[in-house]
């Protein structure tokens, strides 16, 4: 069976590109196609893990070359898989959670008259995705990586008529290429300095090269993941990105996605193990990005890019802990899975309000939803306690492994991330009271709906995930299922006990929590937000992102425009003018010697005899001499 | 050598008249003095035939038709002496001065030796010598130039011919444009009125004299009028006013 | 001999300042035929000088050539006239820069 782990990413991609070029038939039957192939690989995917499982855990790695990609000298590049672990806990993932968004797109987009291209981009993210993870080489998770960054684009765009949305798409792909440029240039040092750019192979010899190698190469791959994974400073584009539609938000803007980062430090742990300082860089984007991103989601009324910067957030706990090295790395991958499902259910269920409220995302607008949509209510109610990490529910378990993990490392990093969980619960909590308790602030014509059950099954799936997600951790079940590839963990000595620590984690929630609902549910929200110049800095600084765009603005675009400026001027100027000058000049000489051309025959005439006179002259002065 | 120096200054002097003389007509009466005079030295120097053909075909045939060509272009228009192009006149005299004194005190003592003289050459006389050379080695020569004069005499033709562009007008279309225009501007359709006719002065110049005591400037040419060499009728009551008459380019008013 | 070439050289002075101060197309080219003449008198005295008849031959073909331009030159004269209602050397000056 393990051989054939190729058909998990042909069967989406063949069913991606055949539907996209089979023509207008395929609108009636093309989105069921595509939801099954995305089945299919789910179910390729279970058997292929239970396989694994069943084998020793030293023997759970399976390497298949499919062909020689590139061959040209000493470079070599294999297009080969790598089933693993942590490979196999991605391709769950990601068939798992995409087959259920799959499932609710059927309804989300049944109205949208490009269904069948939505279907193919989803489906062709689903197979670029799964070659970023089942790739045995750099390169070709390259390949997935610039796959995964084509459908996103394509997917933030696919209402390309907004022209927000295709502003958004650009932009996501422009910061993405800075990214991208990181970790191309990360594989090229690979093969610059260790000959190869086999995961492997790269992980077994960066021992022997220099430390500062293995930093430079760190801090490329660390670029390459802020871009994808929207950490600071590359954080810009991920609340843009929430113009495509909300499945698209679910799928690749919170559940996998922008976890490619998390996953691509993980997977080149061996560079990370090699490097302290390349390590201690993510430590600090993941923190940074952790609480920018909390910032954030406090101050949006836009329930999409609440949940946006809630996701920053998430990431950024995840970057945080794979840079606490073979401590984190397991943590990292846990936090990502239960993340993956219950923010893929929180956005599945803010596109259920979103459909219930004639696609209104302020949610000064909602209130008082919990009647009209119960089951969404519900669901999205699992999802909440799951992420404030609420006892039992899996954010508890994966969160509280992290915090635990950075008070292991450094105290004043466990203080942040727990400032972070107190943030966290204030924010979810106030989206909670704002969309569904206190009261209903919908305008008269709405009429709020609960969603058909093509849409409200999924998330009753990731419901019950987000409840029992924490399940995982039963018995450190996936610190030893991925030991195979992230090693051997040591276990960190608190200077307090776990169970101390858990309590005191779920108490600053509680008071996150308490305070939101204060705020929120106990008193009135006003129907229009207060405007800026009526609310405090901090939530000016939230609602303008943090000021990443007005940042990115003053570092990078306006010294690069006025750079571009200087050189058009020294083109214009010095280059140009100097030719153009050279021909001004001959111009004007030619103006001068236009003069004597008068068209007046008596002047030439006057020439001619001048000339003869001179020539007369001049025999004469020869002959003399 | 009488001949020369007899004819010599006569030539430079009106060679200069080429030079200085207002009106085209007397340059050309100049030239044709230089020509004459330059047949006589042809004589002189042993060429009667060339003195014939110099006489035939400049001062008779190129002269002719140059006069006939200042007749076209207009025999009174005279160059008004004033210089258009600045400096022009200063630099052809510097020029000049310099070419002639250098030509001549060079080259003119270029030839030295003894005059061979015609004698021998003109034994069975001039144009029976000429005739054996043109016939003999310049015949080819000659009968090139024959071909050039015939293309030049195409030539003219060309240059001269002017083509039709319409019909030409009949008397019928001529009559109707005539009775239109009386039409539309009142001009009278018939002849104008001759010029008067006095005991005193019989003379086309003068305006008839319409039966009010009046002069009728119509009846002078209208040739005679742009050049206002119009005169006042004797007796008439209002002479002609000379800022009727429209004058149409730099002309000299002859008396 | 050398006053024949003098008066000749004088001649054709003449005529070339002429050429060049004179406006009136026609008599530019009489300027034009003095000179013509004067070195027809240079080559009718060469001939008297040497003693044989080849310098008369030139000065005949000098003629019939003179005579052709003439005809040529006077009518593109009267075509300009007519055309311009100017026979002004200065006043056909189109060809300029």
């Amino acid at each position: 069976m393990l051989d054939l782990v190729w058909l998990l990413v042909a069967i989406p991609l063949v069913s991606g590109l055949g539907l996209l070029v089979w023509g207008k038939e395929a609108d009636a039957w093309g989105h069921l196609v595509a939801t099954v192939a995305s089945a299919a690989s789910f179910v390729l995917g279970v058997v292929a893990f239970i396989e694994l499982a069943g084998r020793d855990a030293d023997d759970r790695s399976v390497t298949h070359v499919l062909f020689t990609w590139i061959e040209a000298g000493p470079f070599h590049v294999d297009m080969a898989y790598h089933y693993d672990p942590l490979a196999a806990l991605f391709v769950l993932l990601i068939t798992g959670v995409g087959t259920l968004i799959h499932v609710y797109s059927i309804g989300y987009m049944a109205h949208d008259e490009r269904r069948r291209r939505f279907f193919c981009f989803l489906n062709i993210f689903v197979a670029a995705m799964l070659t970023l993870v089942l790739a045995a080489d750099y390169l070709v998770i390259f390949l997935g990586w610039e796959g995964v960054g084509l459908a996103s684009y394509l997917l933030i765009g696919f209402w390309q008529h907004k022209p927000s949305a295709a502003a958004a798409a650009k932009k996501a792909f422009v910061v993405n290429r800075v990214g991208d440029l990181g970790m191309a240039l990360a594989i090229m040092l690979m093969f610059a300095q260790l000959g190869t750019t086999d995961i492997a192979s790269v992980n077994a010899s960066i021992g022997s090269a220099s430390t500062s190698v293995a930093t430079a190469m760190g801090l490329l791959l660390l670029l390459g993941a802020c871009g994808k994974s929207a950490q600071v400073p590359l954080q810009s584009w991920l609340l843009d990105a929430m113009e495509g539609p909300t499945p698209v938000s679910a799928l690749i803007h919170a559940a996998t996605m922008v976890t490619a980062g998390v996953y691509l430090v993980v997977r080149s742990n061996g560079i990370f193990d090699a490097s302290e300082a390349a390590r201690t860089a993510v430590v600090v984007v993941g923190l940074v990005t952790l609480l920018v991103g909390a910032w954030i989601g406090c101050a949006k009324d836009d329930i999409k890019k609440a949940l946006a910067g809630s996701t920053m957030s998430q990431i950024g706990y995840m970057m945080l802990a794979a840079g606490l090295g073979p401590a984190g790395y397991a943590f990292a991958i846990f936090h990502l899975i239960t993340h993956g499902f219950f923010k893929a259910n929180m956005f599945l269920g803010a596109g259920s309000v979103m459909h219930a409220m004639d696609d209104d995302v302020d949610m000064r607008h909602y209130g008082a939803l919990r009647t009209s949509l119960p089951i969404t209510f519900a669901t999205f109610a699992l999802g909440y306690l799951a992420i404030i990490g609420f006892p039992g529910f899996s954010g508890f378990f994966s969160k509280d492994k992290i915090i635990e993990a950075a008070f292991g490392y450094n105290v004043w990093v466990g203080l942040g991330t727990l400032l972070g969980a107190g943030v966290t619960a204030f924010y979810m909590t106030r989206l909670m009271m704002m969309t569904f308790f206190g009261e209903k602030r919908w305008r008269d014509e709405v009429h709020p709906h609960e969603s058909p059950l093509v849409m409200t099954i999924p998330l009753m799936v990731l419901g019950a995930a987000s409840l029992l997600g924490g399940a995982l951790l039963a018995g450190d079940w996936i610190v030893d299922w991925l030991e195979p590839v992230v090693g051997h963990t040591e276990h960190h000595e608190l200077a307090i006990p776990a169970l101390a620590m858990s309590a005191i984690i779920v108490a600053v929630v509680a008071v996150g929590a308490t305070l939101a609902y204060l705020t929120y549910g106990r008193r009135p929200v006003a129907d229009v937000a207060p405007l800026d110049s009526q609310v405090r800095w901090p939530v000016r600084a939230g609602r303008h992102e943090m000021y990443g765009n007005e940042i990115n603005e003053a570092l990078v675009v306006r010294p690069v425009q006025h750079t571009t400026r200087t050189l058009v001027f020294l083109d214009g100027r010095g280059i140009d003018g100097f030719v153009t000058g050279l021909a001004d000049r001959l111009g004007e000489a030619s103006q001068a010697l236009r003069k004597p051309q008068n068209g007046l025959v008596r002047s030439y005439a006057l020439g001619i005899f001048a000339g003869a006179t001179l020539v007369l002259v001049a025999l004469l002065a020869v002959t003399l001499a | 050598m009488t001949a020369f120096w007899t004819l010599a200054p006569v030539m430079v002097v009106a060679a200069l008249g080429l030079l200085f003389a207002r009106k085209a007509v007397h340059a050309a009466l100049c030239l044709a003095v230089v020509m004459i005079s330059l047949a006589v030295q042809y004589a002189a120097l042993g060429a009667p035939f060339l003195f014939a053909v110099q006489i035939i075909v400049y001062t008779g045939a190129i002269m002719m038709l140059f006069l006939f060509v200042l007749m076209l272009v207009g025999v009174d228009t005279s160059d008004s002496l004033k210089e258009t192009i600045a400096g022009q006149r200063l630099a052809a005299t510097v020029v000049g001065l310099l070419f002639g004194v250098v030509a001549v005190l060079a080259i003119g003592q270029t030839v030295t030796g003894a005059v061979t003289g015609l004698g021998q050459a003109n034994e069975n006389g001039n144009p029976f010598g000429l005739a054996e050379l043109l016939f003999g080695p310049y015949v080819l020569a000659f009968e090139l130039t024959s071909a050039l004069l015939i293309t030049a005499a195409l030539g003219a033709m060309v240059l001269a011919h002017r083509e039709r562009l319409g019909a030409r007008a009949s008397q019928a279309t001529l009559a109707e444009r005539r009775m239109r225009e009386y039409a539309e501007t009142g001009r009278h359709p018939g002849n104008p009125p001759t010029p008067g006719v006095y005991a005193r002065d019989n003379a086309v110049d003068l305006p008839a004299r319409l039966p009010d005591g009046t002069s009728a400037p119509d009846s002078v040419s209208q040739v005679l009028r742009d050049r206002g060499q119009v005169r006042p009728a004797p007796g008439a009551k209002d002479p002609v006013d000379p800022a009727d008459t429209t004058d149409t380019g730099p002309r000299e008013v002859e008396e | 001999m050398t006053e024949y070439l003098s008066l000749s050289l004088i001649l054709f002075t003449i005529g070339a300042v002429g050429v060049l101060v004179r406006r009136n197309a026609i008599v530019v080219f009489m300027c034009i035929e003095l000179m013509l003449n004067a070195t027809n008198l240079a080559l009718v005295a060469f001939a008297h000088q040497h003693g044989n008849l080849d310098g008369q031959i030139a000065a005949f073909f000098v003629m019939v050539v003179a005579a052709a331009e003439v005809v040529v030159g006077l009518a593109i004269i009267v075509s300009i006239y007519r055309t311009r209602r100017s026979a002004s050397v200065d006043d056909a000056d189109l060809l300029k820069g």
